[in-house]
């Protein structure tokens, strides 16, 4: 019965900038410091300290919007958002609450081949909690914690999006596009398992018909793209369920439990938070002019769909490659340096496509951390174009290469794998397959043709896939012919 | 009255140490000898500093011994108002929750003060986190008025102004929200001066209410008062809040009389709850100002009396936010009992602050909370509008407008303990200067009941040295500032 239903999903994406230094203090944003070694008196809230505003970081929050295609505001002020956590050395997070530093803006996202446009709200900037670590599997068994306050003041963009979402497929989509763009304009490293990028969604369903929004549940700790995908799934299966059974969905704050598969509930609306936001007196109102504007938009790189558009463009690519090579700007970038070493673009296509993501997935890589170099990728498709290897014997090298790190020369000639092009050692492996296979011989030679596609199918398997099989074809039908 | 070292101005002090009559080691072991003498009826003083302030003293004297030149401040022994910074050097805020706090890092006015060569003698009392008119909500112990005992030095900058005008210090720093330099000046019968908002940087003042605080000077005179802010005034890279308005030359502004000036008197600084001798004296003072040359108008500022009101939310609710970090975590006082993180939270904070304090959180967090937000802080930010209107309005007409700086002259200590809004009110004629954001001097202008009265004389943004010049004049053509309190000696 669930096909009557419509789902309504809608994100807010909270990046980290990699500006050098802090929002409102010089330290370091480096990760993965000795704990408390990237803090000062200011991020550490301590009695007098004042935040100034790094502009970088308003820079990089421009970058952002003017990617997005959002109205930068000339007019923006940080306020005081209170709450208390260990985490939280100030008692409070310093955001922008009424008038952020952009408002509505949109992306455009490509689902089952169709584009589809999503509205961003706004864009604000806000520094970033310390981290707790329990002493202790579970915080509620912790003996004690500990506080590392090195991600304090580490600058955050939250970027909201429309509820225009309508599967949770859109919603992966949309969340790869954002960190695209991110990636592309170079605000943010979007390392999800770094927490550079985090997630919230909004989720609510309605009767296909209705134009009314239901009642939505926010969901959390949702650490990958897979478990914002899972989570999303589960929620609207859960909303359906309910509703269906004549239930009604509760308005409140869900936590995603990865190792449960399954949703649980946080706080409800009535718990939540009054954060008494204000304006921070601490910090004078930002105000954006237009030259200041122009320019960011000057610094703006290329972006994920202008770069599509060229790959379709110069490289004759069809469009389902380009989308997927420019999905991700180090991938993009790697199919650019590869065609410094070889000039065929769709084959360099094909391999990322096939082997180098496959390879990336099954290792948990990213690109930037791929052990084959593009100009090590481009030799070894130059070794396939000279015939020196097959293409299937290519891929197992690839793997050789993406394994251990050594060149696809080194590799093939380690292990022996050129390419047996040399006729008279062909013609060796041949006599003796025509001698251990009479009756394909003899069905080949009484006019059924596909016979010898057995005969070099067994030539190839003596020579361990060695032999060229375009000669072995040749020389064969020579011989028999 | 004999001459002691301790009863010098700074600028006499400098003259004597420039003219080598005076050693820097010799007027500090003065100071500290005066203060050994009546510290114990003052209680000014929450950290001595006997030892560092003698190796400073030294300092400056190897220095002049050398031949290098003596700058203004250097080598005169001065205190701080214990919330603002002191690297390694306790900061309390005569609060039980920093009881045992160090910091790592000075405030921006301790650090151009030291830069400057001043020796520091201790950290002084006051109301904690400054909040207060009586220094009776120090959590350590109250400080005594030393023209009379039982009486109040005001608040919060008590010790600030106790400690001059017992010859403690020979100034000190206070820091004033909504009158907190002004008034307890005007009780101890020195100079107060709070500066335009912006004009000293609040970095390491630990903050009550951000939008208001700032620092300013307490001192014997008002030449004193002129060196000391040209020595703290200025930009800071590490305040966003501070102008980048150039410092002007204050001791020269000192030169010019006050002929022709125009003088406003606001109506509603002279109606009700105003002490009719007060009032006596002030109109006194404004005759002498008219005696100089001035030209006196009556005027109005009408949304006066929305002042206080519109403070006691937009304080508060900043307070509520500024204090949230106080919750045992990382320093200060933590109730080591408590099992969880709630507890310990709840039981920290219930423990470490006191009543004025919890009072004031609470009013705070009532007005930035959602459904209020708009009928209390967001109205009374409208009213601090309406406010600053009106002096701008009338500073299109007027160089300076004069008032009185309290209703009063110091009450008694325990008279209002137990009334906070009678408290409040003390501050009446203080805090419309605070929302808007200006200058404003309090200056002796005589006793009543054998107790000093304070004339406020408020400026226009930034312009420090139209009320210096005012008050300078006022000041060597009156006798009011020589009076000092007969504190009886051990
Ligand atoms: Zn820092």
């Amino acid at each position: 019965m669930s096909n009557q239903w419509e789902t309504v999903i809608g994100l807010e994406v909270h990046t980290e900038l990699k500006t050098k230094s802090k929002i409102f203090c010089a330290c370091s944003t480096e990760f993965g410091g000795e704990p408390n070694t990237h803090v000062c008196p200011v991020c550490l809230g301590m009695p007098g300290t004042l935040p100034v505003a790094n502009k970088k970081v308003v820079d990089f929050a421009i970058k952002a919007g003017l990617a997005l295609n959002c109205e930068i505001k000339e007019f923006n002020k940080f306020d005081r958002k209170n709450y208390y956590y260990p985490d939280l050395p100030k008692g409070y997070q310093i955001s922008q609450f009424d008038l952020p530093v952009c408002g509505q803006g949109h992306l455009d996202i490509e689902v089952n081949g169709q584009t589809k446009r999503i509205g961003i709200t706004r864009i604000h900037m806000e520094d970033d909690a310390g981290k707790l670590n329990h002493e202790g599997e579970v915080i509620a068994q912790a003996e004690s914690s500990l506080v590392d306050y090195n991600r304090a003041g580490v600058p955050l963009l939250e970027i909201v999006s429309e509820p225009d979402m309508r599967s949770p497929e859109e919603a992966a989509a949309y969340l790869e596009k954002v960190k695209a763009i991110l990636q592309y304009t170079e605000v943010s490293d979007c390392k999800m398992q770094e927490g550079s990028l985090r997630c919230d969604a909004n989720i609510s369903i309605r009767p296909l018909s209705a134009t009314k929004l239901g009642t939505r549940t926010e969901l959390k700790n949702m650490n990958s793209f897979k478990a914002l995908q899972k989570a999303l799934e589960y929620e609207v299966e859960r909303h359906i369920e309910l509703v269906e059974d004549g239930g009604t969905v509760v308005q409140e704050t869900r936590s995603w439990d990865e190792s449960k598969g399954m949703t649980v509930s946080l706080r409800s609306k009535e718990e939540a938070h009054d954060y008494r936001y204000f304006p921070d007196p601490d910090l004078v109102p930002l105000v954006i002019d237009e030259k200041w504007i122009e320019s960011i938009r000057n610094s703006l790189p290329e972006l994920p769909d202008e770069r599509k558009q060229r790959l379709i463009n110069d490289y004759d690519l069809p469009k389902y490659d380009a989308e997927i090579i420019t999905s991700s700007k180090d991938l993009a970038d790697y199919f650019d340096h590869c065609l410094d070493h070889f000039r065929d673009a769709k084959k360099i296509s094909n391999w990322i496509m096939g082997e180098l993501l496959r390879l990336l997935n099954v290792n948990d890589k990213e690109v930037a951390d791929c052990p084959v170099a593009p100009k090590e990728l481009g030799e070894l498709l130059h070794l396939i174009e000279k015939g020196t290897i097959s293409g299937k014997v290519a891929k197992q090298v690839f793997e050789e290469m993406f394994a251990s790190g050594k060149n696809a020369k080194q590799i093939v000639k380690e292990k022996g794998l050129e390419q047996i092009s040399d006729t008279g050692e062909l013609e060796k492996i041949i006599e003796e397959i025509i001698a251990a296979n009479p009756d394909p011989v003899s069905d080949y030679k009484s006019g059924k043709g596909q016979a010898i596609g057995f005969l070099v199918g067994q030539v190839m398997k003596a020579s361990k896939g060695k032999a060229n099989p375009q000669m072995v074809k040749k020389m064969l039908s020579d011989k028999l012919g | 009255m004999a001459l002691t070292i301790h009863g010098l101005t700074a600028h006499e002090m400098h003259d004597k140490l420039k003219n080598k009559e005076l050693s820097a080691t010799e007027a500090t072991k003065s100071v500290l000898d005066r203060i050994s003498k009546t510290e114990s009826r003052v209680k000014a003083y929450l950290t001595l500093l006997s030892e560092e302030a003698l190796k400073k003293a030294e300092q400056v004297d190897k220095r002049l011994a050398a031949g290098e030149d003596l700058r203004p401040l250097e080598g005169i022994p001065m205190a701080l108002k214990d919330n603002m910074c002191t690297e390694g050097i306790k900061t309390t805020c005569a609060s039980k929750i920093l009881h045992n706090f160090i910091p790592p890092y000075n405030a921006t006015v301790a650090e151009k003060l030291e830069k400057a060569g001043a020796v520091l003698v201790g950290k002084l009392n006051m109301d904690e986190f400054a909040m207060g008119s009586s220094n009776e909500n120090s959590s350590f112990y109250p400080v005594h008025n030393p023209w009379d005992l039982e009486r109040a030095p005001g608040g919060s900058s008590g010790g600030s102004a106790a400690a001059v005008a017992s010859d403690g210090a020979i100034y000190t720093l206070g820091s004033d929200t909504g009158g907190s330099v002004r008034q307890p000046a005007s009780f101890c019968g020195v100079v107060g001066l709070k500066p335009t908002y912006g004009r000293v940087s609040r970095y390491g003042l630990i903050a009550y209410a951000s939008s208001l605080d700032q620092i300013g000077p307490v001192t014997k005179d008002v030449r004193d008062c002129a060196w000391v802010l040209g020595a703290i005034a200025g930009h800071d890279e590490k305040d966003s809040t501070s102008a980048n308005v150039p410092v002007s030359d204050y001791s020269h502004a000192l030169n010019k009389d006050i002929k022709g000036m125009k003088v406003g008197i606001p109506k509603e600084y002279f109606a009700e709850g105003l002490d009719e001798e007060v009032k006596a004296k002030i109109l006194e003072a404004v005759k002498k100002l008219e005696d100089l040359g001035a030209v006196c108008e009556e005027m109005s500022l009408p949304h006066t009396e929305y002042a206080l009101p519109a403070f006691y939310l937009l304080a508060p609710a900043e307070a509520s936010s500024n204090l949230a970090r106080y919750d045992g975590v990382r320093y200060g006082y933590r109730d080591k009992n408590a099992e969880d993180l709630i507890t310990m939270y709840k039981q920290t904070r219930s423990q470490g602050f006191g009543p004025e304090l919890k009072r004031r959180i609470m009013l705070g967090t009532y007005a930035l909370s959602s459904g209020y937000y708009d009928a209390y802080y967001l109205k009374a930010l409208k009213v601090r509008t309406l406010v600053k209107q009106d002096f701008d309005q009338a500073f299109e007409r007027y160089d300076v407008i004069v008032a009185p700086t309290a209703p009063t002259v110091a009450f008694r200590l325990g008279e209002k303990a137990d009334d906070p809004l009678s408290m409040y009110l003390s501050d009446l004629f203080t805090i419309p200067v605070n929302l808007a954001g200006l200058p404003a001097i309090s200056i002796p202008c005589g006793l009543s009941q054998g107790m000093p009265v304070g004339l406020q004389i408020i400026g226009k943004p930034f312009d420090e040295a139209a009320l210096l010049q005012v008050a300078y004049n006022f000041e060597q053509n009156t006798p009011h500032h020589k009076l000092k309190p007969q504190l009886e000696v051990e």
